[in-house]
């Protein structure tokens, strides 16, 4: 029982990445009927909004200091960032030390703001494209956005810890009343779970509670007659595209502390997050989220030794064959609706 | 000429003059010149022009003709190599079965993939060939390479051992791929003046398969069995209306294309008996993607065009770095210089996929036909010019798509 319940929450963080992406792609996908293969890149720019934020709080100014001298008997050149010096040394250790988590509020305009510009400088030219059209110009993007993170950063992977508070693990099992050290789990990863949950829930309550979402939910169904309603519709997808971007960018930035954030993270995940859209259902916005978790899980499960040692290599290939098996046996996918993209 | 009309057979006459003569045409600096890094014309970058060239004329089989664009074509192109190097280590060291066999595998291995992935279209297509590559890449990097069942060799990569079979290998046959005794290796360079030039059995070898099977695919683009293909292309619905099952037909164009990929990768293998899995990823099937795009779908020298193409700034922007910038730059002021340097370096040296996509998207957007239609749009326009204005109507009558 407590080794289920492992596996479930080992899933969980996996899982939580796929559900966001596959939200924005679905988002996007179901507004505007697009494909985006750029999406995984956009996850990708939001892991580096967090890296460049703890870049800038980690500025500092050398100072020399005659009371410190070094082994050689030089005085010591003593670097502090300028956040510490602004805001005094306990403020500012606190400051960089949970730049992840404020690297939120940096990434949402940012996000908000490359999405914005992404749609109306690129795809707004491609609606009346073929699908194969829109597939191609976003998969170039990609590589462009991919590339241009790579001149800046380099290529390795950067470090970006979560903050002190919430490293570590935490004995889930305790509270639970299974044995002690039967469910230690990262405290970052029920962070990323709880972040996660709280994103769908507030994208999701956004379009069915507001009366914004209401007209976006009403274009989805019939662009036309909301538009010869005289809602100017287009405008309003944009918003949502700019929305989608930020939920994929948003995905990243908390992602980093789980896996250090490198260029090529969001193709990776990108060729999984479609797997997932498809399986849940496309233009789905609830099967997208209940694949992702899904899919996380089952991957999680997959990977158990004794999983691996019954067919080997199962962990590896596990999505892929649901989305197989899904395809071929329900084309429009767990939750999809009938007659949306069946082909 | 062999069953062509006037206009393909100096089509397919000007491509065997092109490659036949690329040592030449590829070397057009003297070697100790400076402008001698812009030479392509050395056996590994021109075996690649040409492979490379045959893996895009088999894509553009399928996405070209049929409109299905597959992201997984490396599949095939990977399991091709694995089969070539088998052959390798279990027969011998000649490339002819090596080769055979990598186009039967490729072929099979197509039929499987293919019959499932086609009972879907459009983007569901484009992802479940996007799965099964992924799939086929994972199994071969990590799971047929365990102790008991090796047969990828994993991260290593597959290739020959002295402790292999190799049951055919005549006692004085050469060690390396050979034709009959014939080393891939073998280059004979001729020297002219300041040029030099390299003949290279592996790449003469690869140009006359390359001939070959262009011939075979103008045929099929111009055979009855090309128009039902485009007949999917442009209404596959009316098609099903009309009474006629088009799955037999996009299957068969899906296998044609797995079986060029299989042979490309044979002859890569023939090249340099090392397959690694890395040949399977999905950014390998982009490239094809790419090169297809970027000479002109649908076109038949188009992906020849296309692969050439990247495969050639690929080597040469990668070689590019600030002193040759700066020496190229030496006639502006200093300062000048060093700016005009500093926004070109991003696109340089390891820049070179930024360059690469930039120009993919560009074509992407103004494009649609590649360098094919950029080359008959410049066409028209100079025509235009020179006829003199007075009949701008022809100009509009642009090639569509």
């Amino acid at each position: 029982m407590d080794a289920i319940l492992l596996q479930i929450l080992n899933g969980l963080d996996k899982g939580s990445a796929y559900a966001l992406i596959a939200l924005g792609l679905t988002l996007i996908f179901g507004t505007l009927g697009v494909v985006n293969f750029a999406h995984g890149a956009l996850f990708m720019i939001g892991a580096f909004c967090a890296v460049t934020l703890q870049k800038i709080f980690n500025l500092s100014y050398e100072v020399i200091d005659e009371t410190q001298t070094d082994f050689l008997g030089n005085p010591l050149k003593v670097k502090t960032p300028y956040v510490e010096s602004w805001f005094g040394p306990e403020m500012g250790a606190t400051i960089i030390d949970w730049s992840v988590p404020l690297s939120i509020l940096f990434a949402i305009p940012i996000m908000l703001m490359v999405g914005y510009v992404m749609e109306r400088g690129l795809i707004k030219h491609f609606y009346k494209r073929p699908h194969a059209d829109q597939i191609l110009v976003t998969f170039g993007l990609a590589i462009v956005l991919q590339e241009i993170i790579k001149y800046f950063f380099g290529a390795n992977p950067i470090q970006t810890p979560p903050p002190a508070a919430l490293s570590g693990s935490v004995d889930l099992g305790l509270a639970l009343g299974f044995d002690p050290n039967a469910i230690v789990y990262p405290i970052w990863r029920l962070v990323y779970f709880l972040f996660a949950v709280v994103i769908i829930g507030g994208v999701f309550s956004f379009l069915q509670f507001t009366t914004f979402g209401m007209v976006v939910r009403a274009g989805m169904a019939d662009r036309e007659t909301v538009g010869l309603l005289g809602i100017n519709i287009d405008r309003r997808f944009t918003i949502m595209f700019g929305i989608a971007a930020a939920v994929a960018g948003l995905a990243g930035v908390m992602y980093g502390p789980l896996n250090p954030p490198n260029y090529h993270m969001g193709m990776d995940f990108l060729v999984l997050s479609f797997v997932v859209v498809v399986v849940g259902g496309m233009g789905s916005l609830p099967g997208a989220v209940l694949a992702g978790f899904l899919l996380g899980i089952l991957e999680s499960f997959a990977s158990t030794t004794w999983a691996t040692t019954t067919i080997p290599g199962i962990n590896q290939i596990i999505i892929y064959l649901v989305a197989i098996i899904v395809l071929l046996t329900r084309p429009r996918g767990l939750m999809g609706r009938k007659g949306v993209m069946e082909e | 000429m062999l069953g062509l009309n006037k206009k393909d057979t100096s089509l397919l006459i000007v491509v065997a003059i092109l490659t036949l003569l690329a040592p030449f045409i590829l070397n057009p600096f003297p070697s100790d010149s400076a402008m001698a890094q812009f030479n392509a014309g050395y056996p590994d970058l021109m075996q690649r022009f040409v492979i490379f060239g045959i893996f895009a004329i088999g894509f553009n089989i399928l996405f070209g003709l049929t409109g299905y664009l597959s992201f997984g074509h490396a599949a095939f192109l990977g399991v091709g190599s694995y089969s070539a190097v088998w052959m390798f280590k279990l027969l011998s060291y000649n490339v002819i079965p090596a080769i055979a066999l990598s186009v039967v595998v490729a072929g099979l291995f197509s039929v499987l993939i293919g019959y499932i992935s086609l009972r879907r279209s459009g983007i569901y297509f484009s992802i479940l060939t996007l799965a099964f590559a992924q799939m086929s890449f994972a199994l071969a990097y990590s799971v047929l390479s365990n102790p008991k069942f090796n047969l990828t060799n994993g991260e290593t990569g597959l290739q020959v051992y002295a402790d292999d079979p190799q049951i055919l290998q005549g006692a004085n046959a050469p060690d390396l791929p050979h034709l009959f005794g014939l080393p891939m290796r073998a280059t004979y360079t001729m020297d002219v003046g300041a040029w030099s030039f390299d003949f290279n059995a592996g790449y003469y070898l690869c140009a006359v398969i390359m001939m070959v099977v262009f011939y075979l695919a103008i045929r099929i683009f111009r055979s009855p069995f090309g128009m039902m293909l485009r007949a999917v292309k442009s209404n596959q619905q009316r098609m099903n209306y009309t009474g006629l099952n088009s799955k037999p037909y996009t299957l068969a164009a899906f296998v044609i294309s797995g079986m060029y990929a299989g042979l490309a990768g044979g002859l890569m293998a023939a090249m340099d008996p090392l397959a690694g899995a890395e040949r399977m990823q999905w950014t390998a099937s982009g490239e094809v993607v790419l090169m297809t795009i970027l000479g002109g779908t649908g076109t038949l020298i188009g992906p020849v065009l296309g692969a050439g193409f990247i495969k050639y700034f690929e080597n040469i922007f990668s070689k590019i770095n600030d002193n040759v910038l700066h020496s190229w730059f030496a006639f502006l002021p200093d300062g000048l210089e060093d700016a005009v340097v500093f926004i070109i370096h991003p696109f340089i040296g390891k820049g070179w996929h930024l360059t690469l996509g930039i120009l993919f998207m560009l074509v992407v957007i103004y494009l649609p036909g590649g360098l094919v239609e950029g080359g008959q749009r410049l066409l028209n326009w100079i025509r235009r010019k020179s006829v003199g204005g007075d009949d701008t109507r022809e100009g509009k009558t642009e090639p569509a798509e």
